[in-house]
């Protein structure tokens, strides 16, 4: 039985190679994890993120579809013109008024953004007379709390950092687009550039240094309302906000718990 | 309805209707066709394995003309399941992180582990024990390149006096019984990858990996009938009908489950009618009028259960070369069907917006990464390795002692 023996060994060792390889990824997972935090945050020496939780909230009634933010973010964080991306865009909601006799509360509802109205508007789609309402949504990422993104990242590029942001490292990231399709916002692309996911990070390598994030610094009606809720103080815009406003998240059915509230939202808006 | 044609064969640029995310308008779909491959390319693997286990574990002893057969298909096409997705990511140089360090909340991280334990522990291992016999056998017969390939293969264990044997007969079957989950969680995962996005109505359902894995059993069944039949054609050799009508029973069966699932799944979906429902509409009419109504539902799933159902009845009656031409239709309309199937899944999940206002259309070019042409290559591919494997190991010419060579090879 020598042969059938030395079959046996070759199992054993064949055995031995997997449990091997099945320990490397453990060991890589926990260094990973240490790495990347420091390493590709873009942050300061210094910056300690286990010390602030920044968010940001919007004003829909505050908002009145200049744009200027969209354009702000595009030129700041080098996002490709072509195609279409944005890691923060508006939409404008047109409601028109309900055809006389029809039983219906509102009419019909018209979304669009043309080049993520990052040119304002053009004139609306209908006769002013029969809308309804009519308003602007700014979008970004959701900074959700539990988020799909994260979640289905297969290599932990993308992640939830301590302060509150979810990021994206892009020296890790395969461009699978699986956290594109996760993200239920539209708010993640696959850059052309450089082949990776990219979305909204708050302006990370602002607010680090204790900037705003660009399009808040550029918003003329302080519809977007930037804040460290972990440093909040009784009369910083943040706090003032959720003191003066009820606010609601989007899709909140699908519970990833976005951390991004918005204040005079419609339920049209998704 | 006839854009979709026009979408399918011509080039038209991308249009949309309503309103669809800025983000989604570009690169439009993000997955395409590779990706459509791969759950059809990793649902043959786990069909044609499951069709192989009925003879290793469910002892189906009619279908051992099949049994290497099965075995080589389920392996040709394993070694191509990854390829599609490998092509497609932004960055296939970091492929290697998926393994090295996955995140384990990612039903694509899992993947990568479910595929290599399927590759090294179930399928290679199952075929080396297998094959070990004859590759002793073959390697003293034949010299030069041949020869030294089938040496190398024994990976020098030249044992082959009877306890040996018995012992290789005994790890295989237990690996076959391990096979048959592995393969069902090689494939079911594949499905829960679409599945677990909830943030779109089109795939996330919890019967998504259910439907992957019974549609896998039937297109790997019927990738069985198709090669089998050929290779006999090729050949010249008179089929097994013993064994083909058993193959074309069990394909009729697996058949019957999956068309009931996959109706169960459009019945809740459409007494749910739950948020998408209004444009999952909209897709049904018009998007995917064709490939779902009539590649899908028609040619893949009701014309091979006219077909197979009615041979269930009157096999008697029906002559064998008649019979055989039936099974062959079937399978071939069985393995269209199945490919429409992830088609539909696949794309239909991205023809509309998550705003779930507005759709878009979709064009396939001829070149590219994502067109026509690497989409045809891609599936050639495994064909072309399955015929160096029958080459190799299913040839006519060698002296074969083991169980389950096909009748063609038994000469
Ligand atoms: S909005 Fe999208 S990108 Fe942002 S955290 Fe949520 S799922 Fe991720
Ligand atoms: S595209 Fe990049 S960040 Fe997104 S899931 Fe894939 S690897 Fe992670």
């Amino acid at each position: 039985m020598k042969e059938a023996l030395s079959r046996r060994n070759l199992l054993g060792r064949l055995g031995a190679a997997a449990a091997g390889l099945m320990a490397l990824p453990a060991a890589r997972t926990a260094k990973a994890a240490v790495q990347k935090l420091f390493v590709s945050a873009n942050a300061p020496n210094g910056y300690d993120p286990t010390k602030h939780k920044w968010v940001m909230a919007i004003d829909i009634n505050r908002c009145i579809g200049c744009g200027l933010c969209a354009e702000a973010c595009k030129k700041e964080n080098h996002v490709p013109d072509e195609p279409n991306y944005f890691r923060t865009w508006v939409e404008r909601y047109v409601i028109t008024k309900p055809k006389p006799g029809s039983g219906e509360a509102r009419g019909e509802v018209l979304v669009d953004s043309p080049d993520g109205g990052m040119h304002g508007f053009p004139e609306p789609p209908v006769p002013t007379d029969s809308i309804l309402h009519s308003f602007f949504v700014p979008k970004l990422c959701n900074l959700c709390e539990h988020s799909p993104c994260v979640q289905a990242c297969p290599v932990g590029a993308t992640f939830d950092a301590p302060d509150g942001t979810v990021l994206i490292d892009p020296k890790y990231c395969i461009g699978c687009g699986f956290c594109i399709q996760a993200c239920p916002y539209g708010c993640r692309f696959l850059s052309p550039v450089t082949h990776t996911a990219e979305k909204c990070t708050l302006c990370y390598h602002r607010i680090t240094h204790g900037l705003n994030p660009a399009c808040v610094e550029v918003c003329p009606t302080q519809a977007r309302i930037f804040g460290d809720l972990k440093n909040a103080k009784p009369d910083d815009p943040i706090t003032q906000f959720y003191q003066n406003n009820r606010v609601e998240a989007l899709k909140p059915y699908l519970g990833t718990e976005p951390r991004v509230l918005y204040a005079g939202m419609d339920k049209e808006v998704r | 309805m006839t854009t979709e044609v026009t979408n399918i064969v011509v080039e038209v640029m991308p249009h949309f209707e309503g309103y669809v995310y800025p983000n989604e308008s570009g690169q439009h779909p993000l997955w395409s066709v590779l990706i459509v491959l791969y759950p059809y390319i990793t649902g043959l693997v786990a069909g044609a394995f499951i069709m192989a286990s009925l003879v290793r574990v469910f002892k189906v002893r009619a279908l051992e003309p099949v049994y290497r057969l099965s075995m080589l298909t389920a392996l040709a096409f394993l070694l191509c399941a990854p390829l599609p997705l490998l092509f497609h990511l932004g960055h296939p140089e970091r492929c290697y992180e998926v393994m090295m360090t996955p995140h384990l909340t990612s039903p694509m991280a899992i993947f990568g582990f479910v595929y290599a334990w399927y590759l090294m522990a179930v399928l290679l291992l199952e075929l080396w024990f297998d094959f070990r016999r004859d590759l002793v056998a073959w390697s003293n017969v034949t010299s030069g390149f041949r020869g030294i390939i089938y040496r190398l293969f024994t990976l020098g264990v030249t044992d082959v006096s009877g306890p040996a044997l018995r012992l290789d007969d005994k790890i295989g079957r237990t690996l076959s019984i391990v096979g048959i989950p592995s393969a069902f969680l090689l494939h079911g995962y594949v499905g829960f990858i679409f599945g677990s996005i909830k943030a779109n109505p089109w795939w996330g359902s919890p019967l998504v990996p259910i439907i992957f894995i019974l549609s896998a059993v039937v297109s790997g069944i019927a990738l069985c009938v198709f090669n089998y039949m050929v290779l006999s054609w090729v050949r010249r050799r008179n089929t097994d009908m013993p064994c083909l009508d058993i193959m074309a029973r069990f394909l009729f069966y697996a058949l019957v489950v999956d068309a009931a699932v996959e109706g169960l799944d459009w019945i809740h979906r459409i007494y749910a009618a739950e948020e998408g429902f209004q444009i999952m509409k909209v897709m049904i009419r018009e998007k995917l009028f064709y490939t779902l109504n009539l590649g899908q539902a028609t040619m893949g799933t009701l014309l091979p259960l006219l077909l197979l159902g009615s041979l269930q009845l009157l096999r008697k009656r029906v002559p064998e070369l008649i019979r055989r031409r039936m099974y062959f239709a079937s399978s071939a309309l069985i393995l269209v069907g199945v490919l429409a199937m992830r088609w539909n899944v696949v794309i239909g999940g991205q023809l509309f917006s998550k705003s779930l206002r507005g759709v878009m259309a979709y064009k396939m070019e001829f070149s590219g990464m994502e067109g026509w042409f690497m989409g045809a290559v891609l599936l050639a591919l495994p064909f072309t390795i399955l015929t160096v494997f029958i080459k190799l190991f299913l040839s006519e010419k060698l002296p074969s002692a083991g169980h389950g060579e096909p009748t063609a090879a038994r000469g």
